[in-house]
């Protein structure tokens, strides 16, 4: 298969117009003769298939939930970055792209980086233009607020839903599309909105991406869709820890069912955990709920200086209040001075831990440190506060039970997004022909850590942006065959997924009486925990060669323990779960692997034998400076490594230091 | 932490045609435990013991994707004000408590299974006119639209709606007109969509009619029950439009 990253010649500014001078177009009539699927409607899926729609192909939208306006970008909180320069700080396309490949810990690709810097100027444009409400200075104008990783002010910003707001967006416009559909009648160009579907099967046509297998979540059949191209903006793993910030119904699955019939998946190790979440209470946690890096603006995080006062308050003897400035320690601010509490992610993540570590840790369960905002509250004023953190402050209190005006939050780091996904040329076409990975769901622009307020950003440039150009030469190039779903290959691709589907449910079957069974979030869950303690915020050869000895254990045990409801022709939850966990016990154990090989620490990746002096990550460019993209070679082998060597050309490779 | 024990009486439905009925469970949960959270922990239960665990939607879990939503004690996503019920925590509730739990009920919204219900309803109103028509492409500089904080913090809050379908199960008369009302109010006020407002209007609540939803007669349960606060005023707001477009404004 090819593997080329396909980046166009030319100086890194030019590249983009490179490519777009270059590239081949579809006439308007061809277009109409094109069906494009594009599966998961979040911010990529649903900005990819409404500007698809608009520019006049057919496209058939696919979600798993009952609406597209429920992704899970819906749950981004603090903002979008962005290059306009409105307060004039000194920020650049250069700039932006320089943070983001520096703040990956440079494990990303120059020139798709670059890439995402140039189009972030065009995003806001294109969201005001839709009516997204961004917060406004009285003046109307757009206001702007600092996020992590970044000395200048360039994230735009809806209050705490961001997010929200912006997926909002890109649905009216998918909405609109799917208007002109209905209203236009068949052969018209447009949308047409599959809802409570999940993909379970990519269809390959001599090896070229021709269609997908889906299941209809509210009857149970298996579906078929073909169409000229295939689009994956399905969003990242981070389920495979169980609790995380990722929502209920997020999974690999329709990543790793590609990865199966050939795609390669890329740095699957690099996770992010994020530093700002409310932390577990209990056995019964089900998910981990963020609280937005943007908060990190105003809120200073410590821990008391003596265990024995973080011991005091672990027991309920004192309070926050308890501990006089002079015994607290604001250990951002202490150990880097210049970022302070706004260092990246992967770095706050590891403070908070390590704090923890040495017994320092504020709640019952010792794993929590304090963001406070007494401060800013003095200075700045309750208003003030409240205008830009309100609903996060209400979100808190609704979960914790503690008001964050008057007590500081306690906050512990989790798993919150995936660097690593599929492989991606610059394209965003991965090595299967015609099928492309947008948003989170590929690993192309952030390296080893993703900067806040750059999910989004990815996200929209992606669907907006990029694609409708390299799908358009992709189409006009290739000229790919047409075929539909009465062709062979659909019928093979539908009976290995029926027979898939049917491997689970007659375990569940035989396990249905049985005292010893075991359901699948009680597999699913142990699962989390050999990942969250050996392939979590700090690994190490033992940890990852014990999680490599434990995944397929517990694959085992889900293979021949698993017990669930037997009905498959209705709507059913948990069936869908195990599906999902069937996948995630696969691709767990190649993320484990990943992060075994890679003998380096790089961004959220952070190996112990691999640490600075001072604590920090230590890569090793001479050895590591590649994408790992590695290849599925069937059930019971081994996975291939490939390698695609990164070349830095514009930015000189240092040790990250935020001090 | 204390543990606390609950009877539940659960709706139990098979299907959008089959018989439904009440089933009651015992549980004993922590506190701490969020509404959702103890529902999973008797599921848990129940599959243990060979049985069909509850069907209910739920999503992110942090009260903004709209995906949740059952009615607890005869209230539209529980007794706290402003929580869609993912947010709900079993520290609101007393010990030894009986809790009622029923899907949204509403002609618009057929029952798929026990909780879950089809709002697909939402959907196919957005599509009518829930949109500024501006095709993807180069645009304006964004500072190019000026609009005054205030305004624009009005239009924010009511495009903050999370579309789960409370305000329908709240109203007597199953009316979407709070749902609808958000989306005019957040389009009305800026300065984008004002070229489509009359059209975006008539559109709207013309396919809110035929869907099934009723009429507002000003009761404001729908307000009560807004897991995001969502004003009343919104609906004020669709019906003056209504009129103003019926009459030839909004042009």
């Amino acid at each position: 298969m090819t593997f080329q990253s396909g980046i166009p010649d030319g100086p890194l500014k030019e590249k983009w117009d490179v490519f777009k001078a270059k590239m081949k177009l579809v006439s308007p009539a061809n277009k109409k003769k094109k069906r494009i699927i594009v599966v998961g409607t979040g911010l990529a899926g649903a900005s990819a298939a409404a500007t698809l729609g608009e520019l006049g192909y057919h496209v058939d939208a696919f979600t798993i939930l009952d609406s597209p306006r429920r992704s899970h970008s819906i749950a981004a909180q603090g903002g979008i970055n962005s290059t306009k320069n409105y307060p004039y700080d000194g920020d650049s396309v250069w700039r932006l792209f320089y943070d983001t490949i520096k703040g990956g810990d440079y494990r990303s690709r120059e020139a798709n980086t670059y890439r995402l810097a140039q189009l972030s100027a065009n995003i806001i444009d294109q969201a005001v233009a839709q009516g997204v409400p961004f917060a406004r200075e009285y003046g109307g104008e757009l206001a702007n607020r600092s996020f992590g990783g970044a000395q200048v002010s360039r994230t735009f910003y809806a209050k705490g839903q961001t997010g929200q707001q912006l997926l909002l967006g890109a649905y009216s416009a998918l909405m609109r599309q799917v208007d002109a559909k209905k209203s236009g009648g068949d052969g018209i160009p447009g949308v047409t909105m599959y809802t409570r579907r999940e993909m379970l099967d990519l269809v390959l046509v001599d090896g070229v991406a021709k269609g997908i297998i889906v299941r209809n979540l509210i009857t149970g059949e298996i579906e078929r869709y073909a169409g000229d191209a295939v689009l994956l903006c399905t969003g990242g793993y981070g389920r495979a820890y169980f609790l995380s910030t990722n929502a209920f119904n997020s999974n690999g699955t329709a990543a790793w069912r590609a990865h199966k019939r050939g795609a390669y998946f890329a740095n699957p190790c690099y996770v992010q955990i994020h530093p700002t979440c409310i932390p577990a209470s209990g056995d019964y946690q089900s998910k981990l709920t963020l609280m937005s890096e943007s908060l990190r603006n105003d809120g200073r995080v410590w821990v008391p200086k003596s265990s024995e006062d973080a011991k005091a308050i672990q027991t309920g003897k004192k309070t926050a209040v308890d501990i006089k400035e002079a015994d607290r320690d604001y250990y951002l601010e202490r150990r880097y001075p210049s970022f302070g509490n706004l260092v990246p992610r992967d770095v706050a993540s590891r403070n908070a831990k390590n704090m923890c570590d040495k017994n320092l840790g504020v709640n019952p369960t010792g794993r929590a440190v304090y963001l406070d905002f007494e401060r800013e509250i003095k200075a700045q004023g309750y208003e003030t506060i409240k205008d830009k953190y309100g609903n996060l402050f209400d979100m808190y209190k609704k979960i914790a039970g503690d008001d964050p005006y008057k007590t500081p939050m306690k906050i512990y780091p989790a798993v919150h997004y995936t660097m690593g996904g599929l492989w991606v040329d610059y394209s965003l076409m991965s090595n299967i022909p015609g099928l492309f990975v947008l948003g989170e769901a590929n690993f192309s622009d952030h390296g080893a850590n993703r900067l806040g307020a750059s999910a989004l950003m990815q996200g929209l440039a992606d669907g907006y942006f990029v694609i409708p150009h390299t799908l358009g030469n992709y189409l006009a190039t290739e000229k790919p065959e047409k075929v539909d779903t009465q062709h062979p290959a659909f019928q093979s691709a539908e009976d290995d997924t029926k027979e898939y589907f049917q491997s689970i449910m007659d375990v569940a079957s035989k396990n249905k009486s049985n005292k010893e069974g075991r359901t699948v979030i009680d597999i699913y869950r142990e699962l989390g925990h050999v990942m969250y303690n050996d392939v979590g915020v700090s690994r190490t050869k033992e940890g990852l060669e014990h999680a490599l000895e434990k995944i397929p254990k517990i694959r085992e045990s889900f293979w021949s323990d698993l017990k669930l409801p037997g009905e498959t022709n209705t709507f059913s939850k948990y069936i869908e779960v195990a599906g999902r966990t069937a996948d995630f016990l696969e691709l767990a154990e190649l993320m484990a692997r990943d992060a075994l090989e890679r003998e380096e620490s790089a961004g959220g990746h952070f190996r112990e034998e691999y640490q600075t002096d001072e604590g920090e990550a230590k890569r090793v460019d001479e050895d590591f400076s590649y994408v790992a993209a590695w290849e599925w070679k069937g059930a019971n082998e081994p996975h291939v490594l490939n390698k695609e060597n990164l070349v830095f050309e514009n930015v000189q490779l240092t040790q990250r230091s935020y001090k | 932490m204390a543990n606390k024990n609950f009877k539940l009486e659960v709706w139990r439905q098979d299907g959008p045609n089959a018989q439904g009925n009440f089933e009651s469970f015992d549980i004993e949960i922590n506190e701490h435990a969020s509404f959702l959270e103890m529902l999973d922990h008797l599921n848990e239960q129940i599959m243990n013991e060979g049985g069909r665990p509850i069907e209910f939607d739920s999503d992110c879990r942090e009260g903004i994707c709209g995906s949740c939503g059952c009615v607890v004690n005869g209230a539209a996503h529980g007794p706290e004000r402003e929580t869609a019920v993912c947010q709900l925590h079993m520290r609101t509730f007393q010990n030894g408590e009986t809790i009622t739990i029923e899907p949204f009920r509403a002609k618009a919204f057929p029952i798929v299974r026990d909780l879950v219900v089809d709002r697909e309803a939402f959907d196919r109103i957005q599509e009518k006119g829930g949109y500024v028509s501006v095709n993807t492409g180069p645009k304006p500089d964004a500072n190019s639209i000026k609009i005054g904080k205030e305004r624009s913090d009005e239009a924010f809050d009511a495009a903050t709606c999370i579309g789960c379908g409370a305000c329908v199960a709240a109203c007597p008369n199953a009316s979407a007109s709070l749902f609808v009302g958000a989306r005019l109010k957040h389009f009305g006020l800026m300065p984008q969509g004002a070229p489509e407002r009359g059209r975006r209007t008539l559109r709207m609540v013309h396919q809110m009619d035929d869907e099934g939803f009723g009429p507002c007669s000003n009761i404001g349960e729908c307000e009560a029950a807004c897991p995001k606060g969502i004003s009343i005023s919104a609906i004020a707001h669709m019906k003056r439009d209504f009129l103003f477009a019926n009459l030839g404004f909004h042009k």
